[in-house]
């Protein structure tokens, strides 16, 4: 979230698209509705009417998978009717830069395209830049080729009609929609969007958010407060586990992961380290290097030296596009690749796409071992209905693990909050927290790495590495400390003392930190911060609903990202009303919330700085040359799509979505008439994700005891399935038994013309709770985000029918 | 000590109840024993948070002599000021149900069953399958003689129920063992 939980009560109007909040994230709406209260407009875009619709003014149905089509089509009507935010546009975004001679868009593809790999040369989409390597800018909008032209011209397709005709959304409530959020475009005023799994999951799901950016950007809605793009993350901590990587491509605190093609810590460096692209940028990713050298340093200790490049050569490096999440390991599982695993804390077999590729392929493990609090559908997989044991050869592990209530130590929340939980009660029998498997664990490795030599032992040997687990230790670690003394204006901390902030990390390997983004909220000064409890406030930051003594947050204690947004060129807000920072004419004014980056206002000379500090050029990014599908989002279909043609251009679906290939990776092709219905899938409120914990709660399994299908009148009548009836849900890739709930939730949309019904499922239930179904995810496809690998979970291609027996439910 | 709302109704709501009843004559004795009995009297309150959605609801856990007695929404944390969901609402009998493993269990190659192992046995045996196999597979150098020190037949899968300190600790382990098939739910 660039904002917080509370702060959604300051917005004018809600967006929430992509999100069921009033049932997956529940007490979200409680600041949805403070909104609402307060006289704002809440709109839910979703294929499914449901808690959340019936609590806001409009609900607007659309197919799933057509999201950047409707969002393309407000910012043709944000540009057409110059509803823009003009000042912000002007001065924040890139609106001026001067786009290279290279960019081009031809019918659904970019420039720079290469068939054969599936992939883009992104150095085709370059903006131009002077001889001292600064943006080419055209202030007045005159050049074509300036970004603002570019937008108009791209997006000028996406007409009422065509957004109309994809999305099977009326004219007039796209119209309505459209005016309601676009009204937050005056200064003061502000949107916020909403949004979670239902944008992600699509194999354009980053060029979906994108889309919004390009939206709150236009209407100056970044850094406001009420404002921002708010990402519901899901599981606690999916934030936290985020910021710390455990991830295939990035390091923590978001530094780029290591690869071949950089051999030396200074090639790295120099790789990854951006230079200022604007003369008035703060371009805050300069100081990469004194993040990556304390990273290096926290995990290596005194081994790690400038001599030895702080440790850099031992570790493993990717190959230059090396894609190695999930999806990679399943699909080299099943060729063979792998020999092993750890699986904690998740469910593959249970929550990946495609289930029946997952399930067959942790049958060629050798060893496998799960940390999880029940037995799962991948714990046990090995005796999953229709496979014989004594034919699987795989050595499996379950080790018992502790409830959120028997461990203690951190979790970030949604709006970066850094909370701190105690210990209540011992785990269950024998169960520990992971930390008390892990850290014991590799205390056995390296002892067998010390006394029987190996392979590589260095980087096993030389790791700082504790006796025993004890998570405050870690909260200081990602904090990061002093390796030597160093003086800081005056004050002499002294080696194993907390480093203050993160401007006091070095590069010389004095400092270490696990997460630079983290540093500061452990501190000699100020204890742990994730402990805080005090609710104190100024006047200011009372009506902001900002509490910055409660817990901390990432980065610096700043409780909305890009705040030095919110105001204008002189550091007075856009929203008098509602400040969440101000300049007085020399300084910015105490009282509200952590100024982001310093500097000052872009109108005072010399010292002025731009507010998007993150980048390299400082401006908020209409035009993103960075993501691997374009620099403006485009409408393609899913990869399962009822259409064969749409009318935005002849590129069908996305030309650089990622798939794998093998005899378990079968897809429908466009409009097979076999697979007619949309299928999209979500959670519920009673269960979590897969379902392992909730269905092992008698309480929660009692209020959703079953997998069913939501479908509309039209669609049961005729299929001639009744509410209640046992159907059979079929994709190319399988059947899932469901029970039918006949709903006026979901209705039929017009597409192009046509009837085009859709049907939802849950996709909690699993074979391990008898009775109750089994995964849904047997059905979704395995195409996924070329940014970010996340799979197309929200549109597949379907047929349903009535069941002639149940034999998965009873 | 400044009182809480939550402390100011444990106190008060009973009393209040009481005077109203007795003006009307019934007899209290029985309902000011159990008033007196709440099932969280004497118990320690811990702070914790819900370990569902990233909203993150920070709860109220209650312990007595080593055991789970009650849960319930933190009154004073501003987000979610007491409310749970219906997950939340069930911390205490997802935590005291039956269905959990207590005991680290172990599955033979080809057997059909479990069977339950100490931790210093699994431990053990985890360990030398993770030195064996890097030992056999870690990859050097890459084809273009680059080094890379890879283990690319090990996978680590999740977890974001994993704290930031688990993570941290999590993370460092697999790069030294050279382990870069590394992912977690934040696609799922």
């Amino acid at each position: 979230m660039t904002n917080h939980w509370i702060d959604i009560k300051n917005a004018n109007c809600v967006l929430i698209m992509g999100s069921n909040c009033a049932e997956h994230h529940p007490v979200s709406m409680k600041w949805v509705l403070r909104a609402k209260d307060n006289g704002a407009k809440l709109i839910h875009v979703d294929p499914k009417f449901s808690r959340t619709s019936a609590r806001c003014d409009v609900h607007v149905p659309l197919r799933s998978g057509s999201d950047i089509a409707f969002l393309g089509g407000m910012i043709n009507y944000i540009l057409e009717n110059k509803l823009y935010q003009e000042e912000y546009v002007k001065n924040y975004t890139n609106a001026s830069v001067v786009v290279g001679a290279d960019y081009a868009f031809n019918d659904g593809i970019f420039s720079g395209y290469n068939a054969e790999t599936r992939t883009y040369d992104k150095k085709a989409w370059a903006r131009s830049k002077d001889k001292d390597g600064m943006l080419v800018t055209d202030p007045e909008w005159k050049n074509p080729r300036c970004v603002i032209n570019l937008l108009k011209q791209h997006y000028s397709r996406y007409t009422l009609k065509n957004v109309c005709d994809v999305t099977g959304v009326p004219e007039k409530t796209i119209l309505e929609v459209y005016n309601d959020f676009c009204a937050t475009g005056k200064p003061d005023k502000a949107g916020t969007i909403m949004y979670a799994l239902g944008w992600t999951q699509h194999t354009n799901g980053v060029q979906i958010i994108r889309t919004s950016a390009i939206i709150q950007l236009l209407l100056g809605n970044i850094g406001v407060a009420g404002g921002g793009i708010n990402a519901l993350r899901g599981e606690p901590n999916v934030q936290g586990s985020t910021d710390h990587a455990i991830l295939y491509d990035s390091l923590p605190g978001y530094l780029p992961m290591l690869r071949a093609q950089w051999q030396t810590l200074d090639e790295y460096l120099k790789g990854c380290t951006p230079s200022k692209e604007m003369p008035n940028s703060v371009n805050w990713k300069s100081h990469n290097p004194e993040y990556m050298v304390s990273l290096l340093k926290g995990w290596f200790g005194d081994s790690a030296t400038a001599e030895n490049d702080f440790g850099y050569s031992w570790l493993p490096k990717l190959e230059p596009r090396g894609n190695t999440s999930y999806y990679s390991v399943i699909d080299r599982a099943y060729k063979d690749q792998m020999r092993g695993g750890f699986v904690f804390g998740v469910n593959p077999c249970q929550s990946f796409p495609n289930t029946h590729k997952v399930r067959a392929s942790l049958d060629h493990l050798d060893w496998m071992v799960c940390g999880e609090v029940h037995n799962s559908e991948t714990s046990d997989n090995w005796h999953r209905p229709g496979v014989d044991p004594t034919k699987i050869k795989t050595e499996v592990f379950l080790l018992p693990s502790a409830h959120r209530i028997e461990k203690e130590g951190t979790i970030s929340n949604s709006g970066r909050w850094l909370q701190w939980f105690d210990k209540a009660v011992e785990p269950a029998g024998q169960a520990r927290d992971f930390g008390h498997m892990l850290v014991p664990l590799m205390n056995k490795i390296r002892e067998l790495y010390k006394n029987e030599k190996g392979v590589l032992p260095e980087p096993v040997l030389n790791i700082v590495w504790p006796k025993d687990f004890v998570a405050e230790e870690w909260t200081k670690r990602i904090n990061g400390q002093f390796w030597k003394d160093v003086t800081i204006d005056g004050k002499t901390y002294h080696r194993g003392q907390q480093v203050p902030k993160f401007a006091n990390l070095a590069k010389d390997g004095s400092t270490s930190s696990l997460n630079w983004i983290y540093c500061g909220s452990y501190t000699e000064e100020g204890g742990n911060k994730s402990k805080y409890r005090d609710k104190s406030q100024t006047p200011a930051q009372a009506k902001l609903g900002l509490y910055p003594k409660w817990s901390w947050c990432w980065p610096v204690n700043r409780r909305v990202l890009y705040n030095r947004a919110s105001v204008d060129a002189n550091g007075k807000p856009w929203n008098p009303n509602l400040p969440v920072i101000e300049w007085d004419g020399s300084k910015w004014k105490d009282g509200y919330d952590v100024i982001d980056g310093g500097g000052a206002p872009i109108g005072v000379k010399e010292k002025g700085r731009l507010p998007f500090i993150m980048c390299a050029d400082g401006l908020g990014h209409l035009f993103g040359p960075g993501r691997e599908d374009g620099p403006f989002p485009e409408h393609y279909e899913p990869v399962e799509t009822p259409l064969k043609s749409h009318p935005f251009s002849k590129q069908l679906s996305s030309p650089v979505y990622l798939t794998f290939h093998s005899d378990l990776d079968k897809l429908a092709a466009p409009g097979d008439p076999k697979y007619p219905i949309v299928l999209t899938t979500y959670s519920m409120t009673e269960h979590w994700c897969g379902g392992g914990e909730t269905r092992n709660t008698p309480n929660l399994l009692e209020a959703e005891p079953q997998l069913y299908v939501e479908m509309s009148e039209e669609l049961a009548a005729i299929k001639g399935i009744k509410n209640g009836d046992g159907v059979i849900v079929e994709s190319i890739r399988g059947k899932v038994e469901a029970i039918a709930m006949v709903t006026v939730r979901i209705r039929p949309f017009t597409i192009m013309g046509k009837t085009v019904h859709l049907i939802g499922m849950p996709f909690a239930f699993g074979w391990l709770t008898p009775n109750c179904g089994d995964s849904t995810n047997r059905l979704t496809t395995g195409v996924y985000d070329p940014n970010t690998t996340i799979q197309e979970d929200k549109a597949c291609m379907v047929d349903v029918y009535k069941a002639a027996k149940l034999t998965e439910i009873a | 000590m400044q009182s809480t709302r939550r402390s100011f109704l444990k106190g008060v709501g009973a009393g209040v109840l009481c005077l109203s009843l007795s003006q009307l004559g019934f007899d209290l004795t029985e309902a000011k024993a159990y008033a007196k009995e709440l099932k969280i009297k004497n118990c320690r309150a811990v702070t914790s948070v819900c370990p569902f959605c990233a909203v993150c609801c920070q709860v109220i856990a209650y312990e007595r002599d080593g055991e789970l007695i009650a849960t319930e929404g933190d009154p004073d944390f501003p987000i979610n000021e007491g409310s749970l969901c219906a997950k939340g609402a069930s911390l205490w009998s997802m935590y005291t149900n039956k269905h959990r493993p207590t005991k680290p269990m172990y599955r033979a190659p080809y057997s059909d069953k479990w069977v339950e192992k100490d931790w210093d046995w699994t431990l053990d045996r985890i360990a030398h399958l993770v030195k064996e196999t890097r030992d056999k597979d870690l990859i050097l150098k890459n084809e273009k003689g680059q080094t890379v020190n890879r283990l690319d037949s090990v996978f680590w899968m999740g977890t974001s129920h994993a704290s930031n300190e688990e993570c941290a600790a999590i993370h460092l382990a697999m790069k030294s063992l050279g382990v870069v098939s590394m992912d977690h739910q934040a696609r799922v």
